[in-house]
């Protein structure tokens, strides 16, 4: 069992609650999203509670954060885009702390799952459409007409915009699910060999070093691709609001 | 609950199934829906993180749709209070606390330019006082330098004036023993003259013939 590399994903119960016949219970996924949320919330708290002038190194790191996002806002969707910025903070700390947690063993990787990725994409989409239309009305439609392309060929490419804005809620979700999944599991199955190659003996003890050194690079690897889902997955968000902002400028 | 069942039945992760049959330790209900088509899953397992329930009907746990209702409603919950916490105390304490250093230092760079400009003034000041004190200096020097020489003038001038004079009286007493020899020199010539004929002819001449005689001659 230790080695099933899927185990880790598995959602367990934790105080079964049912709400009219659908099961609404709170598992290890809703511990480790409070858990997230709460680690994210409660470092950027009580990082900044001080207010100094001169920032301690944990304010800089909070500050620097605010300041990483707000940057990206502004290049990506422009100053019009400040008002997303909550939402899109909100995000990036959101993920990058639930993906860090799940690198803690033996902890649940919350964004390992595609309900959690899809809700947030959709979560980015929804407001591009609402805010699209609330700003624009039918105007937001313009968005899949881009400009100077030839009168015969319009169609074709408002049709590949359409798809590839329809497409747009699973890049986002999966890219983010299947990167945490993907390495989970790897370092899952080289971690078990190690364990499994341990068990065998000197020799074996001696071959397992392979496979640790790999688990070892592996983690780091996961690390940077931790921080690295967050940061695409906010960049992402900023182009998606950019074209709810300014629909017919891409 | 069927749909979502089918649903995760045509999703080709069976993965974990065999595996989570294998780790019920709490094996009491078990019984009810172990099978490939087992239902949103009832069985029962135990991992070591908790005493619960868990919906592991064999299909790949991610996919599991049998806790996607759980699982949207606590990310709801949890994404919306932390979105809350963000937009309402988070980002403008940070959004404050940037300004607030923004301005602090906007207000040190006008104070230093402020003290910056006072510097300027001080030196230019001072400079300007230099620049006077010469000038005034310049012209004390020349004011000094006008009236050494006008002195001096005056002084060379009285003393020329003076050694001229002297010049005159001495070049007039000069001219008027000039002139007195001058008045001499025909009285010794005459007398030369009567000694010389005198001896030459040994006979007196008259004093009117020789002083024709050298009168004539100094002709």
């Amino acid at each position: 069992m230790a080695n099933d590399p899927t185990h880790q994903f598995l959602v367990n119960k934790i105080v079964p609650i049912e709400i009219g016949g659908i099961d609404f219970s709170f598992t290890n996924a809703s511990l480790f999203m409070v858990a997230s949320a709460a680690a994210a919330a409660g470092f950027l708290y009580l990082t900044t509670s001080q207010r100094g002038i001169v920032p301690t190194r944990m304010q800089s790191v909070s500050e620097m954060s605010y300041e990483f996002i707000a940057s990206m806002l502004r290049e990506g969707a422009g100053s019009h885009g400040m008002k997303f910025f909550p939402m899109v903070f909100s995000l990036f700390m959101f993920i990058l702390t639930a993906n860090l947690l799940g690198m803690v063993p033996y902890f649940f990787t919350v964004t390992s799952q595609i309900i959690v990725t899809f809700a947030l994409a959709l979560l980015v989409i929804g407001t591009v459409i609402i805010y699209g239309f609330y700003k624009h009305g039918l105007g937001f439609l313009k968005l899949f007409v881009p400009h100077g392309v030839p009168g015969a060929l319009l169609p074709l490419v408002v049709a590949i915009e359409i798809i590839s804005f329809l497409s747009r809620p699973i890049s986002l979700s999966v890219r983010l699910f299947a990167n945490m999944l993907a390495g989970h599991i790897t370092l899952k199955v080289f971690a078990g060999f190690v364990a499994s190659l341990g068990a065998l003996g000197a020799l074996g003890v001696g071959g397992a070093v392979l496979p640790l050194i790999m688990t070892v690079a592996l983690t780091g690897l996961e690390f940077l691709v931790a921080f690295l889902q967050a940061y695409v997955f906010a960049v992402l968000t900023c182009m998606y609001l950019n074209d709810a902002i300014h629909p017919g400028s891409h | 609950m069927s749909a979502t069942a089918a649903k995760a039945e045509s999703i080709p992760f069976k993965i974990a199934q065999a595996e989570t049959t294998t780790e019920t330790h709490d094996a009491a209900p078990a019984g009810d829906a172990h099978g490939a088509t087992a239902p949103a899953g009832e069985m029962h397992t135990e991992t070591g993180v908790a005493h619960g329930e868990e919906h592991g009907s064999g299909v790949f746990p991610p996919f599991d749709s049998s806790t996607f209702a759980s699982q949207l409603l606590w990310l709801a919950i949890t994404f919306g209070i932390f979105y809350l916490i963000m937009a309402k105390v988070i980002v403008p304490r940070i959004g404050s606390i940037l300004e607030t250093r923004h301005d602090r230092i906007a207000q040190d760079l006008d104070e230093a330019s402020r003290l910056k400009k006072e510097a300027d003034d001080a030196i230019s000041t001072y400079e300007k006082e230099l620049a006077d004190a010469r000038t005034k200096g310049n012209a004390i020097a020349n004011e000094a330098r006008e009236a050494a020489k006008a002195k001096a003038d005056a002084e060379r001038q009285k003393i020329e004036e003076s050694l001229n004079g002297k010049i005159a009286a001495a070049e007039t007493r000069i001219a008027g023993i000039k002139d007195k020899a001058l008045a001499d020199v025909g009285a010794i010539a005459e007398e030369t003259a009567s000694a010389v004929v005198e001896q030459l002819l040994g006979s007196k001449t008259t004093k009117a013939e020789i002083s024709a005689a050298v009168k004539a001659a100094g002709k």
